[in-house]
């Protein structure tokens, strides 16, 4: 794992004390409102409906037990005891006051964290699989890479006032666990006929009001390039992009506008001013950091007692099949610990939670904690002979739901609850769903499905890319939900569908009641997932099963 | 009037030339200062890097296009004086040094309200800078 060296810490010191300076400075009239906003905004700081809300990043989700426990910490002294993880690799807490802000940030500097560009028209966290370093399936570990990307974004003086936000993406597998197709850059590590390391670089994706799939920009960036290329691409977006409307300001709508070929002409031309400008030093830095990111040193032991435990306690086996992924290590599994407990908020960790984990993580996961974009924890290196362990210790602190990858393993923003833009409440939705699903027991028998909540159509909820979507709205002041159906977050990404007329607060969930059990009766066998069935028989029947009253009709 | 913000802090303009639009003609008596509005095609940038004195407007703080318009014109090779000009605040020197310039003009009001302390306290630009350690 990455860890601070002088510079680093240096660094997020000196950006605290700018902060201090910058609160005080607003409070004295330095600054005005307008102009402490992107500040406090590139700092972390949002306004929301009821409180501010610090915006912590976790660089592409990795962090350690110590930090996961700065993380509880936190939460106890300056906020409610909790904390919110979020679709891209942050911890949000939702109460903290303006003038404690500054020690928070100093807090989260001990431990080698920051909360800088979490927010604001900048180049955001970086984020990264969250099995990286642990997947059977990867082909390069992406983190390296995320943290150059980040030290290059981190107070980058060109791209400080972007038209509008700008986020990047890397996976290092062919299974793209990390939506990089969704991302204003998304990079795909891969190697060229002549084995050498590069990217697929994607531009233009994004989720929104107006959600797009990233067009393939450069099929083969040399691994060299990567800093000259991104900066060459941000650089024409911050004088193309648009500042008269900030709905049409995201990249993926300059692209949209001006054509893939006329921005990969400019951005290939800004490309060869700026390279030279990198002596490749920057590659030196990569190596150093990669020695970060060494494996961890696996233990070896017998596993019999994974599989005797796994018949000897079916709670114990269902969470083994719902939330363990194949590990490189045969010996060992990537444990995901859901955040999803039924009828709970998404995402939400308590700090007695959080040091659960962290000691989970130090006594059986070598350390080493991730946060993936569906909100979950995961725990990348566990022994199989410690899962049962691990298991027992994750039912004490009320982490062993065993819904990964099903119904209730729902992506919800925070909605109207929290959030200052939400036009409909998503987490009650997403609490009476997985409530729902819990009291019919069939969670199991659905089997893989993703549905994602956003109250509003900026679509933090990454509605879009949801099998099954759900997207609230104000109608004339009441709460109505939209469903998109078919649409697909991974490599095969795909926007989906608007199945029809909206439902009400009170008409949702048994909509999607009955879209699931309609799936479940139409599907080929109990193999075929959601996706597949939809792909295989189109919008038509499901649409049929949401709305039976039009359906007779049509019928008749 | 103005000030001129540098590194040792305000000072009056010494800019004894005056300035012009980038499509205007230019006097023959003193070499004057390019005036480019933020919105400049970039395409522009090739053909001034040999004025004496270039100064790029800030509409708003908010608008960060100036930050790149600089960048370029130094890496097309302009060797001359480079200015920022208009709502730029004093949290943005750094990225205004960073970027290529050599000073900053702002409007006695913004002086008033952020005076030369709150800039001085930014003249360590060259100091926790990622971007200039990744280029080696």
């Amino acid at each position: 794992m990455y860890t601070y060296n002088d510079f680093d810490e240096a660094f997020v010191l000196e950006r605290v004390a700018q902060f201090r300076g910058q609160v005080e400075r607003r409070i004295d009239g330095s600054l005005t409102e307008d102009e402490f906003k992107p500040l406090r905004l590139m700092n972390g700081l949002y306004l929301q409906l009821h409180a501010y809300m610090l915006r912590v990043a976790i660089p592409y989700g990795t962090l350690n037990s110590g930090q996961m426990r700065q993380l509880a910490f936190i939460a106890d002294k300056w906020d409610k005891g909790y904390g919110h993880f979020t679709t891209r690799q942050n911890i949000q807490y939702n109460w903290p006051k303006l003038n404690d802000v500054p020690d928070m940030l100093e807090a989260l500097a001990d431990v080698g964290m920051h909360a800088i560009q979490t927010s604001g028209n900048t180049i955001r966290n970086v984020t990264a699989d969250h099995f990286a370093g642990a997947a059977a399936d990867e082909i390069a570990d992406p983190r390296p890479i995320a943290e150059l990307l980040r030290q290059w974004s981190t107070d980058h003086p060109e791209f400080q006032f972007l038209p509008r936000k700008f986020k990047i993406a890397v996976t290092g597998s062919p299974n793209d666990r990390a939506v990089t197709k969704a991302h204003d850059i998304g990079l795909r590590m891969v190697r060229n006929d002549a084995g050498e390391a590069g990217f697929e670089v994607v531009v233009g994706g994004g989720l929104g009001r107006t959600p797009m799939i990233g067009k393939v920009i450069r099929d083969f960036l040399p691994q060299e390039d990567l800093l000259a290329y991104c900066e060459a691409i941000v650089s024409v977006y911050n004088l193309l992009g648009r500042r008269d409307n900030k709905y049409k300001a995201r990249i993926k709508i300059t692209v949209h506008e001006n054509g893939l070929e006329t921005i990969r002409e400019k951005v290939e031309a800004r490309f060869a001013q700026i390279r030279d400008g990198f002596t490749g030093f920057d590659q030196q830095l990569l190596a150093q950091i990669e020695q970060h990111f060494a494996e961890p040193s696996y233990k070896s032991a017998k596993t019999d007692g994974y599989e005797a435990a796994r018949l000897a306690n079916p709670a114990f086996r269902s969470w083994t099949d719902t939330n363990l992924t194949a590990h490189k290590n045969d010996d060992y599994a990537i444990v995901s610990i859901s955040i999803k407990k039924h009828g709970h908020t998404p995402g939400d960790a308590s700090s007695d939670q959080m040091r659960a984990i962290a000691d989970i993580a130090e006594t059986f996961g070598h350390n080493e904690i991730r946060i993936s974009h569906e909100q979950n924890v995961i725990l990348p290196h566990v022994h199989k002979a410690d899962l049962n362990l691990v298991y027992q210790a994750l039912r004490k602190a009320d982490l062993a739901t065993a819904n990964i990858g099903l119904v209730s393993d729902i992506i919800a923003c925070p909605g109207m609850d929290y959030c200052a833009l939400a036009t409909a409440r998503s987490i009650p939705i997403a609490q009476e769903i997985a409530t729902r699903f819990e009291e019919l027991k069939m969670e199991h028998e659905v089997g893989p499905l993703k549905i994602k909540i956003s109250g509003c159509i900026n679509a933090c909820g990454h509605h879009h890319v949801g099998h099954i979507g759900i997207l609230g709205l104000d109608r004339a002041g009441v709460e109505n939900y939209q469903i998109t159906l078919g649409g697909d977050g991974s490599e095969d990404a795909t926007i989906g569908e608007r199945a029809g007329p909206g439902f009400s607060a009170d008409e949702i969930v048994p909509a999607i009641e009955r879209l699931i059990k309609g799936y479940v009766a139409i599907r080929q066998d109990d193999e075929e997932t959601f996706l597949q069935a939809y792909r295989r028989l189109g919008p038509a029947p499901f649409k049929d099963i949401l709305y039976p009253e039009k359906a007779e009709k049509n019928a008749a | 009037m103005s000030v001129i913000v540098t590194d040792t802090g305000f000072a009056a303009d010494d800019w004894k030339c005056g300035f012009r639009a980038v499509e205007g003609s230019p006097a023959n008596d003193c070499p004057e200062g390019i005036d480019l509005a933020s919105d400049t095609d970039p395409a522009t940038l090739v053909g001034l890097t040999n004025a004496a004195m270039i100064r790029v407007d800030f509409p708003s703080f908010a608008d960060g296009r100036g930050f790149t318009l600089a960048t370029r014109l130094r890496q097309l090779g302009y060797k001359g004086r480079l200015r920022a000009k208009g709502h730029v605040i004093a949290d943005q020197y750094a990225m205004a040094r960073r970027s290529g310039f050599d000073e900053v003009e702002i409007d006695d009001d913004l002086a008033a309200r952020q005076p030369e302390d709150q800039w001085l306290r930014r003249s360590n630009w060259q100091g926790h800078n990622y971007q200039a350690r990744l280029r080696g």
